[in-house]
């Protein structure tokens, strides 16, 4: 294992364990449906049960993601949102909370075009703890993750039900903060995972790694969330939110009054399903 | 220019072409694209594998296609002898079957037991349909929403093949998106899929893979060229989009110091009028569907649509190897406006006989800018590489003809 940059996600993992209970994670797209309905959701998420925030960096060609979440990024670009200002609600958020775990997620185009290093520099700057970047395999570790370590960003792997054991300690060597596991081979949003088939991935990664796992993709109901929070160390939860978004959008695109305290209602439920289930032993 | 030993040494063992090409895919397809990668290694080495592509080239495609001497246009520009290699003879009617028979003996190698492939104007959807019907394997077509519009017949043609078109309406509907959904579908069905991509771009190995089973273009015109000259020709041209015919051709050729190389992207309505499909001429290097290339993006990194005529060159990125065959100035790269396509287009017929497709009408109207202004002993190459027939609707529409 490579360098480990103490974050405040590192931080707040140790918290978690020592309170043995598991973490729940929050996926939004920066700037959907708008700047401002997207800044008082950031807001209230902390509050609402969130361990951990994962912010999408609106992308124009989201690969990975289903219909939902391609939806958010479009809305989000179309209202101006950029790496930029995504960035400058991190930077005005740490100003209200500087304890909450910041992850962006997203894809490597518009941090290439910012630039790497002047990206690095300012998301440390803005309060940012780790980066998923999802068309960036250990394969291409050179282009951000190795930078990131060294400027004290916690760059977070993705390992899927395809990564096999021989293929496990390339993904791990340099991975740092913790590994998200992407419970399903398909896209987000579209279709649930088995728990005991999450249990037995979760099981494989851990006997190869110390570091928290998350689970992530194909979570959508609290019942959900509690199921693969007893077999993991956090659970991630980001289409159901933006479809709470999307189905709170009037015929022009504008959100309802009601946007923010739907959103956030569903993440209280969401939470208390996480943090209601037991956390079983660790297999090491 | 960088002098190298050689400029087909091809792609590094990461993958790359200079700081071009790689393998920028989400961890889910990493293990397949692997996979690809090493099927593709063994295949490479395996006569076995060659002798059955060179057949199936030879008896279903219908190769060697001719390199003919176009002695009408070449007195109409009163300048250099001008030939055509004649790749849009090819079953199917383009240089896109050349490529989806060599992926689909790869697929089949690889056990796998379906295909999905995406399309813009339709003409590497259907030289896929075709091999996939020829196989006995199912076939999923990607297509932007607006492209099954406008190219029904092609979408008639992929059906009559046995191929499932699925209308792509995510993102602004284009081909990308296409690619995009391709992608996403391959994801989630990577245990029986094999993603036959159409171009000479994508994650490792697809640009070197789709460039070898393409090559066959270049191999046969240096063979054909000496036979009919006794000598290298001294000019190749091609249109660029994704850039797989002209890398087919030129890459046989890269290392002949006296042949000079040209591609010719779509300048659309013109390159400053921003509304263009020219990723060298009017973008920059950035990362999409796989590979760093150059790609028409905004400052914040977001991908721009293309516009051309021709809706197969209409993407907004080109294949790695082109990318870095501009940057180490082996090939120089320049561009063509719809208005000069269509002009080629009304030349190419009336003094050849020839319909082209609108693709190597771009390259035509370059031709048609140096031809005259060379000795008569000069030889250029054009990649004549796909046939007119699918954009009749479209050119009788510019010209004001009711169809």
């Amino acid at each position: 294992m490579s360098k480990q940059p103490e974050t405040r996600i590192t931080r707040r993992f140790r918290k978690l364990q020592e309170e043995g209970r598991p973490g729940f994670i929050t996926f939004t797209t920066a700037g959907d449906p708008d700047l401002e309905t997207s800044v008082k959701i950031l807001d209230g998420l902390a509050e609402a049960g969130a361990d951990l925030i994962e912010i999408g960096v609106p992308f124009s060609d989201p690969m990975a993601d289903g219909p939902a979440i391609q939806a958010s990024s479009l809305r989000a670009i179309k209202g101006g949102m950029s790496l930029r200002k995504t960035l400058a609600i991190v930077a005005d958020y740490r100003k209200k909370d500087d304890e909450t775990p910041i992850v962006l997620m997203g894809y490597y185009n518009p941090i290439y075009i910012y630039g790497v290093d002047a990206f690095l520099a300012d998301a440390k700057k803005a309060g940012v703890d780790g980066l998923i970047v999802v068309d960036l395999p250990p394969e291409e570790e050179g282009e951000l993750c190795l930078p990131a370590l060294d400027a004290g960003i916690n760059f977070i792997y993705l390992t899927a039900p395809t990564t096999t054991d021989a293929r496990l300690p390339r993904v791990l060597e340099h991975a740092s903060g913790f590994v998200y596991f992407v419970s399903i081979t398909g896209i987000t949003g579209t279709r649930s995972a088995v728990t005991a088939d999450v249990a037995g991935h979760v099981g494989r990664i851990r006997a190869k790694t110390d570091l928290p796992v998350a689970v992530g993709f194909g979570i959508r109901t609290p019942e959900q969330a509690a199921e693969i929070a007893s077999v993991a160390d956090a659970a991630v939860v980001g289409s159901a939110l933006v479809d709470q978004i999307t189905a709170n959008l009037d015929d022009n695109g504008k959100p309802g009054p009601g946007t923010v305290d739907a959103v956030l209602g569903l993440v209280r439920s969401l939470a208390e399903g996480v943090h209601g289930a037991r956390k079983t032993e660790k297999a090491s | 220019m960088t002098k190298l030993n050689t400029f087909r040494s091809g792609v590094d063992e990461t993958g790359h072409f200079g700081i071009y090409g790689g393998r920028f895919v989400a961890e889910t397809l990493m293990p397949l694209i692997l996979d690809v990668e090493k099927a593709w290694e063994e295949a490479r080495h395996d006569d076995d594998f060659w002798a059955e592509f060179d057949y199936l080239m030879k008896h279903y495609v219908g190769r060697p296609s001719p390199l003919y001497f176009a002695e009408r246009l070449t007195e109409h520009f009163g300048g250099a002898k001008v030939y055509f290699k004649r790749d849009e003879l090819n079953h199917t009617g383009a240089h896109k079957i050349n490529n989806t028979i060599g992926q689909i003996l790869l697929a089949r190698r690889m056990g796998k037991k379906r295909i999905i492939a995406e399309t813009g104007a339709g003409q590497h959807g259907v030289a896929t349909a075709t091999v996939c019907a020829l196989f006995g394997i199912p076939c999923v077509v990607y297509m932007g929403e607006t492209d099954v519009e406008r190219q029904k017949p092609n979408v008639f043609r992929m059906r009559l093949l046995g191929a499932e078109i699925v209308p792509v309406t995510a993102g602004t509907g284009t081909l990308k998106d296409a690619m995009n959904e391709a992608l996403r579908d391959w994801v989630a069905n990577v245990e029986d899929t094999f993603y036959i991509i159409g171009t000479a771009a994508g994650p490792h190995p697809y640009p070197a893979m789709v460039r070898d089973f393409q090559c066959v273009i270049g191999n046969e015109t240096r063979e054909q060229m000496q036979e009919m000259e006794g000598r290298l020709p001294d000019t190749l041209v091609a249109a660029i989009g994704g850039g797989s015919n002209a890398i087919g051709l030129f890459h046989p050729f890269l290392d002949d110091d006296s042949v000079n190389i040209i591609g010719v992207e779509a300048a659309g309505h013109g390159i400053e009028s921003g509304e263009h499909c020219a990723s060298l001429n009017g973008g920059r290097p950035g990362v999409l569907h796989g590979n760093r290339t150059y790609l028409l993006q905004d400052e914040d990194g977001q991908i721009k649509d293309g516009y051309s005529i021709s809706a197969g060159l209409d993407y907004p990125g080109i294949g790695p190897e082109h990318a870095w065959l501009r940057d180490i100035g082996r090939v120089e790269y320049v561009s063509a406006t719809d208005v000069e396509a269509l002009e080629a287009f009304k030349l190419c017929t009336a003094k050849e006989g020839i319909i082209p497709a609108l693709e190597p009408c771009h390259a035509l109207a370059y031709v048609g800018k140096i031809a005259p202004k060379l000795p008569k002993d000069h030889l250029i190459v054009m990649n004549m590489c796909g046939r007119g027939d699918k954009d009749i609707f479209a050119v009788a529409e510019r010209f004001g003809f009711e169809m």
